[in-house]
């Protein structure tokens, strides 16, 4: 991200994004914003994930930008789990979206699953 | 293309759509890698024209390319459903071409076969935004289905409004449980098989024509 780009050598940085900066933003800005991010090293989080759609996008452009030795990928968490029957009758009788999830992207050599269940994400980070 | 293979593809075309009913659905298998969506692919083909779809494979991505069979006619209680049938390479969000060097690749391959392994899945999500009207979604039943690749390819299908069938794959194997992928995704109907072995097979021809004639 534009503003804070530096950082401290040996640190992981962390961008959490909130909802309002990403809903003034396209599809393709909001996952530009992402794999830059994502690129060098940071990890991201959203406070309100992506649709589908821009789900699908974020999966075709992370594969076309994957190159050898460089940048194999990102790895992707959501909170809570993105299916509707995961949503909450409440949720389904106000018509809510089911993409309203906290999200968790970050290089795929860098950060990795420890445990994952419908109320917590454990992730171990590690430096570049 | 040759005006004479146009004239005969224009023609056997003509002829395609006067002699269906409808235009034949086009089929998406989609799953992880290794879930034996190619397997499967094969069988159908096999099972309703004779031949085969592409190679089968133990190595991750050995499916790197959408490959498609077309106009494979299923029949069901007398009636005959049309459906092409493509095959995708397993949607990851991640490739790292030294897990290749692991099957006793050279380095060379391995970038080669990575960068067609991540070509075919741009591709596979293209075609599911654009071209598929129905996904089988295959899954290896001895495995977690809870990951967050299959969580978010379901939610990418269900946003599509596309019908889709969950297949809970190699029930021959003693780990397998088909309740756990039926737990998992319980908003939609799973059809345990075996695509290897060819177990219940005729379940599977019947919901297909169920979902997608
Ligand atoms: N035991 C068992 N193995 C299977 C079954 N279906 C596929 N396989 C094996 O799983 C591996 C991956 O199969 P493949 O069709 O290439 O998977 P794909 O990556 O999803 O296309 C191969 O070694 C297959 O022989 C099945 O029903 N039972
Ligand atoms: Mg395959």
């Amino acid at each position: 991200m534009a503003e804070a780009t530096s950082k401290p050598r040996d640190g992981v940085q962390i961008d959490l994004i909130s909802a309002e900066r990403m809903d003034g933003l396209a599809s393709m800005e909001k996952i530009r914003m992402i794999l830059d991010g994502v690129r060098d090293g940071n990890i991201v989080v959203l406070e309100e994930g992506l649709t589908p759609d821009e789900e699908s996008r974020l999966i075709e452009v992370t594969m076309t930008e994957i190159s050898p030795d460089e940048f194999n990928g990102i790895e992707i968490e959501t909170y809570p789990r993105s299916e509707t029957a995961d949503q909450s009758f409440l949720d389904r009788l106000m018509g809510k979206e089911s993409t309203k999830k906290l999200t968790v992207i970050g290089p795929a050599n860098q950060i990795e699953t420890l445990h994952k269940d419908e109320t917590l994400i454990s992730a171990l980070v590690s430096r570049k | 293309m040759g005006l004479l293979t146009e004239l005969r593809d224009s023609i056997s075309r003509a002829a395609s759509t006067l002699f269906s009913e409808q235009d034949p659905k086009r089929i998406g298998i989609y799953g992880p890698p290794n879930a034996g969506k190619t397997t499967l692919a094969n069988r159908i083909a096999r099972d309703w024209t004779g031949d085969a779809v592409g190679p089968e494979s133990s190595i991750p991505h050995e499916t790197r390319r959408a490959r498609r069979k077309e106009n494979v006619e299923i029949e069901r209680d007398g009636k005959s459903v049309q459906i092409d049938i493509v095959d995708t390479p397993g949607v990851t969000t991640k490739v790292d071409y030294t897990e290749f060097l692991d099957h006793d690749m050279e380095k060379d391959d391995a970038v080669r076969r990575s960068r067609e392994a991540t070509e075919g899945v741009a591709e596979a999500m293209h075609w599911l935004r654009e071209d598929v009207d129905g996904v089988i979604y295959v899954l290896d039943s001895t495995e977690d289905p809870f990951t967050q690749v299959n969580t978010m390819l379901i939610g990418i299908i269900e946003s599509q409004d596309l019908p889709v069938l969950i297949f809970a794959n190699k029930i021959d194997l003693e780990e397998s449980s088909v309740k756990r992928i039926r737990n998992a995704y319980p908003q939609h109907e799973t059809v345990p098989l075996s695509a290897l072995e060819g177990d219940n097979m005729d379940e599977v021809y019947d919901k297909i024509a169920e979902y997608f004639g």
